[in-house]
């Protein structure tokens, strides 16, 4: 039982990933030293973690093991739960997140995030996709408007079932379809980094494997990092895979080592689930 | 999740309890074909050429297990190294059991001839080799890396009793050509001896690899 208490100091940079050539929206994630409490309760134990960009990042660990609470940390998502705080430092680019004058704002446009269950709001799939633009006066026209809409189904993989009902209810789609509508409304506001909450354990095996094709796609635009109880799933989708316990990060390193030949023994007896 | 976890750790066990059968009638097999070999016993030689069966039978069913588990359970780390350690072993052991059958061809093709030479190499290369093969399913039951290491070790006496051998018969067959035959069926038998070690090794090295994650083949240690 010593590795559980032990925190993961040496175990948490992630080797260097294959060099490819890397596109627009860059952005890389670097945690150090992160705490974080619910009121007493600290849900986060120094953590410590660099996130690759261009690469698809999956947390892993039993329920209330912290994944979830550190993915919100990365676009202060917690910072609407009254009683909470946070410690040490989340940087974006360079740019510590938790530094006073930063514009929240700007911050969830640029960290954008898929919720587990679907929440399209009761409009049309063209304003719920159009909402952001809107809010954040991103466009001029009403055609750079549609453009953009456009552009952000076609990356969601959603445009060809919904081109022709535009201006109908979200509501009236399919689990799968709204969720894949969350992430093109998320996508709008050309975020760099997109953070994704459980996003495909509402779904069926067809709607998850769709969710899981789009994933590898938007890789190659987009750092994505993903929470998900499914580890089979994390093997699937993500490049590189973090293990929590206890609010501690455990293990960090590439997804095949993890689920092949994990370092530490607790995250061996997760993924074989040997846990409890 | 407890349940299934057991599930599938009892269909591991079961899978792991046949690989060592196999490797016990492999080893079975190879210890008779010596033997048969060095008493000129017809009766031992064509109870190995002719029992091949059971091997076979249990070559497919662990290939199916496998499959199956690996189907079914979708297993990570230890548990998924175990199942792919045990195909690859299967295939060894398989090997071990037709390599045996070749012995046993070469000692029905020997025991025709009068004896070469009073046989003591053969004897000590069957015993290194079976040694092996029992050292390396005890490693792969105890998931003793220690031990797999010792059979990787054990490989080179078996290399250099095959090549003593060689040129020992080589001096019977230059003085006596009527000694080209025989001698030409106890080389292959050394060779036969020398290829079983190099099962045992590859089974040594599938263990070390499903105990430690260490791929130590090719002289590699990642």
């Amino acid at each position: 039982m010593s590795s559980i208490v032990r925190p993961a100091v040496s175990v948490n940079v992630r080797p260097a990933a294959e060099e490819e050539s890397r596109p627009e929206r860059t952005a890389t994630i670097a945690a150090d030293r992160l705490n974080f409490y619910y009121g007493a309760k600290r849900a986060l134990h120094d953590i410590t973690l660099g996130i690759q960009p261009h690469v698809v990042t999956a947390f892993i660990g039993p329920s209330g093991c912290g994944k979830s609470t550190f993915l919100r940390t990365l676009n202060r998502m917690n910072d609407i739960i009254p009683g909470t705080r946070v410690e040490g430092r989340v940087a974006i680019d360079g740019q510590n997140i938790y530094a006073p004058g930063v514009d929240v704002v700007d911050l969830r446009r640029r960290v954008g995030m898929v919720f587990q269950k679907s929440n399209p709001f009761p409009k049309s799939i063209f304003d719920n996709v159009a909402y952001g633009l809107r809010i954040n006066d991103m466009v001029r026209t009403t055609s750079d408007l549609a453009a953009r809409v456009e552009e952000s189904l076609r990356q969601a993989a959603l445009w060809d079932e919904v081109k022709d009902r535009l201006h109908e209810s979200a509501l009236a789609l399919s689990g799968g379809q709204q969720q894949r509508l969350c992430i093109a409304r998320a996508l709008a506001v050309r975020p760099a980094i997109l953070l994704m909450d459980e996003p495909a354990s509402a779904l069926d095996p067809i709607a998850t494997q769709r969710i899981e094709e789009l994933i590898y796609d938007l890789k190659r635009s987009y750092t994505i990092v993903i929470v998900t109880h499914n580890m089979q799933q994390a093997a699937r989708v993500s490049d590189d895979t973090a293990f929590f316990w206890l609010g501690r990060l455990v293990e960090f390193d590439r997804t095949d080592r993890i689920f092949t030949a994990p370092a530490e023994k607790l995250t061996e007896d997760y993924v074989t689930g040997r846990f409890g | 999740m407890e349940r299934v976890v057991r599930h599938f750790q009892e269909e591991l066990e079961a899978l792991q309890g046949r690989l060592l059968e196999m490797g016990g009638l492999a080893e079975e097999r190879v210890r008779a074909a010596v033997e048969g070999l060095v008493t000129r016993n017809a009766a031992t030689v064509d109870r190995v050429l002719y029992g091949d069966e059971p091997i076979n039978r249990l070559h497919i069913e662990i290939d199916e297990r496998s499959v199956k588990l690996l189907a079914l359970h979708q297993p990570m780390a230890a548990d998924l190294r175990a199942i792919v350690a045990a195909v690859k072993i299967n295939t060894d052991l398989e090997r071990v059991g037709d390599l045996a059958v070749n012995i046993a061809e070469a000692a029905r093709r020997y025991v025709v001839h009068p004896p070469v030479k009073k046989l003591i190499d053969i004897p000590r290369m069957g015993g290194i080799a079976q040694a092996m093969l029992r050292d390396a399913l005890d490693a792969f039951v105890r998931g003793d890396v220690a031990l797999a290491r010792q059979v990787l070790n054990a490989d080179d006496q078996l290399d250099g009793l095959k090549t003593q051998i060689f040129r020992e018969l080589l001096t019977y067959m230059l003085q006596d050509p009527s000694t080209v035959e025989p001698s030409l069926d106890l080389i292959l038998v050394s060779r036969h001896l020398e290829r079983i070690g190099d099962h045992a090794t590859n089974v040594a090295e599938d263990v070390i690899f499903m105990v430690s994650a260490q791929d130590v083949r090719h002289g590699s240690s990642t």
